[in-house]
């Protein structure tokens, strides 16, 4: 391979990774956006994307279908969601608390029932062949885009309609801005909560899914690389919008694909450096964007 | 739509031993404006809370247009036309003003058709008498726009009957004037009865039609406006209590300049700009009264002042040195303070009131020994404290945050004053107390004054200000924006310059 098709990989192997490695951000940080519009932070959600990926891979394992699959991980996500709401509703409970408590339990629940799926292959996700075109396997590969990400882009317009065009977005954006006006409007505030928490889960799961399901494909206990976590930055960089959570989503895909593409054109040196990349943007981004613009009223340390 | 009115009729409240409200009876004709009047525990509160249905009265009836309600549930009211504002606003503060309206309304589709919600809510508006821009998002709007959104969403909920607390607490006199003349437009109009609890006589004078007034749960007295004066209505509040006496100024000529503020500049806890350019002075033997409405920088300047809050540029000095609020700067100048909230500016809530009233001296002898603190010595210094400035608390070892917020407020004063002191700085040192409190405290500001110390007092409350300053400052937008004395002052200047950005 000649030097100049090298450089001109690593950009087409960022986009591919935007696509690939985004997806499960784009679906955790949309789950964690929609919990935090009603007013709480749930750091269980790496619990629930961990869950939710040996969840997936197991039902695909069972049944032979991913779909099935990854309706388990939707179940298993919104569950442990819906479960973070509940212990929140009580009185004097920090959600930053139990949502690491949630997220050590998600964690060591999937690896121990996840022992048995370590072994055997799952079928994966179909993905659409948009690449199918050229006769370069880069740009193939780079084009072959997994059937969840176009799911992640219904689920962003979806939600931004729901938020803005629903009542119940509105309501719930009520409740996460200013719980006082909403018990003087008379809004059920836990169960706009309960659901929001819900769905939020089961949106992690999802990315979960996209985990064991399609990239990397497999189901091991080094699977999850702290996005669930990460996804708390991400919100905050997105300013609590669903279309922003996208292109933040993309933005730490892509730099997490930075260092393995890279290494391939040859760039072999600090490949370490350049795999840190999305944990440098983290901290980058809580850096220099702790402007709290946009933020629900209600999200706070202590309660 | 037409007016209600409204009849309590032996009203009683108990809340275990306390007794709230007692045989509480009054009324409010439909169409007219009704101040609710009472010191502090007076029972104020809990009548209104029991007419919205946020409590239940144990005994009594309420009644809307003659007619006996069960009221048990904030919802009963609503469906009654019965609303109120609250001193504290109720609107979600990171919507718009728009969304907050419609989303108060009752029988809100599942999807939102927001040209038709925008436009149903633009032909309401058509029709009211006050107007607020419906996109930008609450937090944005001054306090008056927040008042006056407030009361749209009240009235888009076709409410008939409006209990107000406190309304004008936030507002300068001028929006106050607007606000409470729009209300009072709409009593004239039979659209809307209005029972307003206040303890701004000048309002209540302006404004209301009759009053009813409470004591300790108890009904004391009503009448009109007009008949009652204000003495007599003063009267009523404070039952056989004698008025305390005003504080005695006496004549003195100002000394040295203590503190020195020249173009000072805090930011806030966004790092905007809160005081920019700021520059005063505050010589040995005055009182000057900083008056402006909350938000224009005098909490900034005051935790400045203390050294709670970096200063961001400018001249802050206390006899002639720089000062940035340490300890040693603080004894140096003989400083004590009394911020807004002390129980969370100036106390360690769970620590008990004894360790609290120690905290400017508890290093220091006779408390401490070698190094080691006596706590006998610090409990009985917090003992004589107590008694001195009349703290009621169970105990020097309860802890403060279960203290009533006057006696927060007298024991942080005890505190601070326990020695003699060259520069006091106040911020809104009586807010929210009782006459008597207010008048003890407001007194030994005073006392302070006259045996030389520096004074700077720093107050929303006009009154208090023109009552007690030599030197009368209005702060608006973060500086300096006007200078006068309390005898050439006049109302309606110091409110334009208040509003003045």
């Amino acid at each position: 391979m000649s030097a100049d098709v090298d450089l001109w990989a690593v950009p087409l192997a960022v986009f591919a990774g935007a696509i690939r490695a985004g997806s499960p951000f784009l679906f955790v940080s949309l789950g964690e956006c929609l919990t935090e519009r009603g007013g709480r932070i749930n750091l269980g959600l790496e619990g629930a994307l961990v869950m939710g990926a040996m969840s997936a891979y197991g039902g695909a394992v069972l049944s032979g279908s991913p779909w099935l699959g990854l309706l388990a991980a939707i179940v298993a996500g919104g569950l442990l969601g819906l479960l973070h709401g509940l212990i929140c509703s009580l009185p004097r409970v920090n959600d930053i608390a139990v949502g690491i408590g949630l997220m050590l339990l998600g964690i060591g629940l999937a690896f121990f029932l996840g022992k048995p799926f370590i072994q055997p292959r799952a079928p994966g996700l179909p993905a659409f062949e948009l690449g199918a075109w050229s006769s370069n396997p880069l740009v193939r590969e780079a084009l072959r885009i997994n059937v969840l990400f176009p799911l992640g882009l219904a689920a962003c317009a979806l939600m931004h309609l729901a938020l803005t065009r629903t009542r119940w977005g509105l309501a719930l954006r009520c409740v996460g801005d200013s719980q006082d006006t909403a018990r003087a409007l008379g809004l059920p505030i836990l169960r706009l909560r309960l659901s929001a928490t819900a769905l939020g889960g089961a949106l992690a799961g999802i990315g979960g899914a996209s985990l064991s399901l399609f990239y990397p494909g497999s189901w091991n206990e080094g699977l999850s690389s702290g996005q669930g976590l990460m996804a708390v930055a991400l919100v905050v960089f997105a300013r609590w919008q669903p279309w922003r959570c996208l292109y933040a989503a993309l933005l730490f895909g892509g730099a997490g694909a930075l260092g393995p593409a890279l290494q391939a054109a040859g760039v072999t040196g600090a490949y370490h450096l350049f795999n840190a990349a999305p944990y440098v943007l983290t901290l980058a981004l809580m850096a220099f964007a702790s402007e709290r613009t946009g933020a629900p009223g209600e999200l706070r340390l202590s309660r | 739509m037409a007016a209600l009115e409204l009849e309590v009729v032996d009203l009683g409240k108990r809340f275990g031993d306390f007794v709230a409200l007692q045989g509480v009876s009054t009324k409010v004709a439909a169409g007219s404006f009704h101040a609710l009047l009472g010191e502090n525990g007076a029972g104020k509160s809990t009548l209104v809370k029991c007419i919205v249905g946020y409590q239940m009265p144990d005994e009594g009836a309420i009644l809307v247009d003659r007619r006996e309600r069960e009221i048990r549930h904030p919802a009963d009211a609503d469906a009654l036309g019965l609303g109120m504002v609250y001193q504290h606003f109720t609107l979600a503060p990171g919507l718009s003003v728009l969304e907050n309206l419609v989303l108060a309304r009752p029988r809100l589709p599942a999807v939102l058709d927001w040209a038709a919600e925008r436009a149903r809510l633009e032909a309401f508006l058509d029709t009211a008498p006050l107007h607020v821009p419906l996109d930008a998002p609450v937090a944005t709007l001054a306090a008056g726009q927040k008042q006056k959104a407030e009361i749209l969403k009240q009235l888009y909920l076709d409410r008939r009957f409006l209990i107000l607390d406190e309304p004008t607490s936030v507002l300068t006199p001028q929006e106050a004037d607007e606000v409470l003349g729009l209300l009072h437009g709409l009593t004239r109009a039979g659209r809307l009865s209005v029972l307003m609890i206040s303890h701004k006589f000048r309002e209540v004078e302006a404004f209301c039609d009759e009053v009813t007034v409470l004591r300790r749960g108890r009904y004391v007295g009503r009448g009109g406006v007009a008949e009652l004066g204000r003495e007599r209505m003063a009267a009523l509040m404070m039952g056989s209590e004698a008025l305390p006496e005003p504080p005695a100024r006496a004549a003195r000529v100002p000394g040295v300049t203590r503190l020195r503020v020249a173009d000072l500049a805090v930011h806030d806890d966004k790092g905007v700009a809160a005081v920019a350019g700021m520059g005063f002075d505050v010589r040995a033997g005055e009182i000057v009264g900083l008056a402006g409405v909350s938000g224009n920088g005098q909490r900034e300047l005051v935790e400045a002042l203390l050294g709670q809050r970096a200063v961001a540029a400018g001249v802050l000095e206390v006899d002639g040195a720089a000062y940035r609020g340490s300890r040693a700067e603080i004894d140096r100048a003989g400083l004590a303070s009394l911020p807004e909230e002390p129980l969370k500016n100036a106390c360690v809530p769970q620590m008990s009131v004894a360790d609290n009233l120690a905290l400017r001296s508890f290093d220091r002898p006779p408390q401490t020994r070698l190094g080691w603190l006596r706590r006998g010595t610090i409990r009985a210094r917090g003992r004589e404290l107590i008694a001195a400035f009349q703290v009621r608390t169970p105990g020097p070892d309860a802890p403060i945050a279960a203290l009533s917020g006057g006696n927060v407020q007298r024991a942080v004063l005890a505190r601070e004053l326990a020695q003699p002191r060259a520069l006091l700085i106040v911020a809104n040192p009586v807010f929210g107390l009782d006459f008597a409190s207010a008048a003890a405290i407001h007194q030994r500001l005073m006392a302070a004054r006259n045996a030389g110390a520096a004074v700077l007092l720093v107050s929303e409350d006009l009154d208090e200000i023109l009552a007690l300053a030599d030197r009368v400052l209005v702060i608006s937008g973060g500086r300096i924006v006007h200078e006068t004395t309390p005898a050439a002052a006049d109302r309606h200047t110091l409110g334009r310059h208040m509003a003045a950005h």
